[in-house]
């Protein structure tokens, strides 16, 4: 079993950068996009989905568990590879190192988009529109948080990619090729999607 | 012009010992038409004089077959790990840089140690086993199809480009590389050697093996036998996971 782990970790961390963290992610963008319908409309989706039932324990088990041993072990992975596209300039050499490099962005981001929202909350401030209009009046911060929302919206589309490859869904060259496209199409989607939410609160 | 000789340019990386630290070396050889690496080596071992006209110790590397099967003359020219027995010196822009796999412990200049690929090879139990106490007879035939198809394959030589390319495979991981696992993919394949299939299976799900992989695809874009690495590797994984959830929830095919 001890030679196993590796296995395990690495199954792990492929599973839960899908289930459930991307799909709270998707689900974050979707709630945010309210933010384009005013700040009503964005006020009472958020006010929604914090008062669903089992918060606290949605919370640690859906987002917060996953995504510390996503990010951790993630971070694990990304210093020890090598990254080498100057030698090896291919398509898939360029997406495994921003892959890497977007994993690593976006958990700088999401530390700190956390400690913005989610552990001001937990001090007694409001999340609410206001919360985040006054974030992003600051154009480094709305720069940082379009970066930051790309970033993550890539390590997600790209990811998907991965998923499919080491759970040995897509085998083939041209099934990995239609892979491709299609991660890349959410990648545009849900970018648009987050960018369109961020630039509302702007 | 017409009487200026035509000449060949190297800058080769060397090292005297496995411990002491590497150095260049540039070389001017007289042209010959068609001539490889390996020839070129062989005129530098001929005439060890470096580009400074200073005598030298003649460059060290390791040759077999003379025809991109063995792998063994491996070595990164002009930033990619090639064959030097299949590098032709017309073909190659000049100075022509001639370095050490850095994947692998140096010997001595161009020769490195690739028993790692070797040791990966038995762990992964990359044979058949058909030795016994009494004759087993014939095992079942293979479907003439599936015989070409594994043949690709079974052209890997081992050579080390693989690893050399893979991002993954470096001092700070022990991924054990593109190669011994498409080895365990086409020993799978084979109607006798899958008997041993779970056993092969388990052994790149141990430390170093598959899941290390990070899908940079830069080992199928480097072999020189063009074996579809990256596919072998896809369709292991899905292997794995059929095995993984064999081994968890229980299954009679052992």
């Amino acid at each position: 079993m001890a030679g196993n782990r590796e296995f395990f970790y690495r199954r792990l961390h492929s599973l839960l950068g899908v289930i459930p963290v991307g799909l709270f992610l998707v689900q974050h963008l979707v709630v945010n996009h309210f933010a384009t319908r005013g700040p009503e409309a964005f006020n009472r989706a958020a006010h929604f989905m914090e008062n669903l039932p089992f918060r606290y324990f949605l919370e640690i088990f859906v987002i917060f568990l996953p995504l510390l041993f996503h990010a951790i072990y993630g971070l694990y992975i990304a210093f020890t590879a090598k990254n080498n596209v100057s030698r090896y300039n291919y398509f898939r050499n360029w997406m495994f190192m921003l892959q890497r490099l977007s994993g690593i962005i976006t958990l700088i981001f999401v530390t700190w988009h956390v400690w913005e929202t989610r552990v001001q909350a937990a001090f007694g401030a409001e999340v609410n529109y206001e919360m985040m209009a006054n974030i992003v009046d600051n154009p480094i911060m709305l720069g940082f948080y379009i970066l930051g929302v790309i970033s993550t919206v890539f390590h997600f589309s790209n990811g998907l990619w991965s998923f499919f490859v080491s759970w040995g869904i897509t085998v083939t060259p041209r099934s990995q090729q239609i892979s491709t496209y299609v991660t890349m199409a959410i990648f545009v989607a849900l970018s648009i999607v987050g960018i369109r939410a961020i630039l509302a609160f702007a | 012009m017409m009487s200026e000789k035509k000449t060949v340019r190297f800058i080769i990386t060397r090292q005297d010992r496995p411990d002491s630290p590497p150095y260049e070396e540039e070389f001017e050889i007289p042209y010959r038409p068609n001539m490889n690496i390996i020839s070129a080596l062989m005129e530098i071992r001929r005439n060890p004089v470096n580009a400074k006209g200073e005598k030298t110790t003649p460059v060290v590397w390791e040759m077999n077959c003379l025809e991109e099967v063995c792998g063994a003359c491996s070595m990164v020219i002009n930033g990619k790990p090639r064959q030097s027995c299949t590098a032709l010196i017309d073909h190659l822009e000049q100075p022509i840089r001639l370095e050490p796999m850095s994947t692998f412990p140096v010997v001595r200049d161009l020769q490195v140690d690739r028993s790692r690929m070797f040791d990966s090879l038995k762990k992964v139990k990359a044979w058949i086993p058909i030795d016994g106490t009494y004759d087993l007879g014939p095992g079942p035939r293979m479907p003439e199809r599936k015989r070409q198809w594994a043949y690709e394959l079974s052209k890997c030589m081992t050579c080390g480009v693989c690893l050399e390319a893979c991002p993954n495979v470096n001092s700070k991981s022990n991924f054990i590389g593109p190669a011994p696992l498409s080895q365990v993919r086409l020993f799978n394949a084979h109607p006798t050697g899958a008997m041993h299939k779970a056993e092969r299976l388990e052994a790149i799900m141990g430390d170093g093996g598959l899941a290390n992989c990070g899908n940079s695809q830069n080992c199928v874009q480097s072999c020189p036998k063009g074996i579809p690495l990256t596919t072998s590797i896809a369709a292991l994984n899905r292997e794995v996971t059929i095995q993984a959830f064999r081994n968890f929830f229980g299954s009679d095919e052992i």
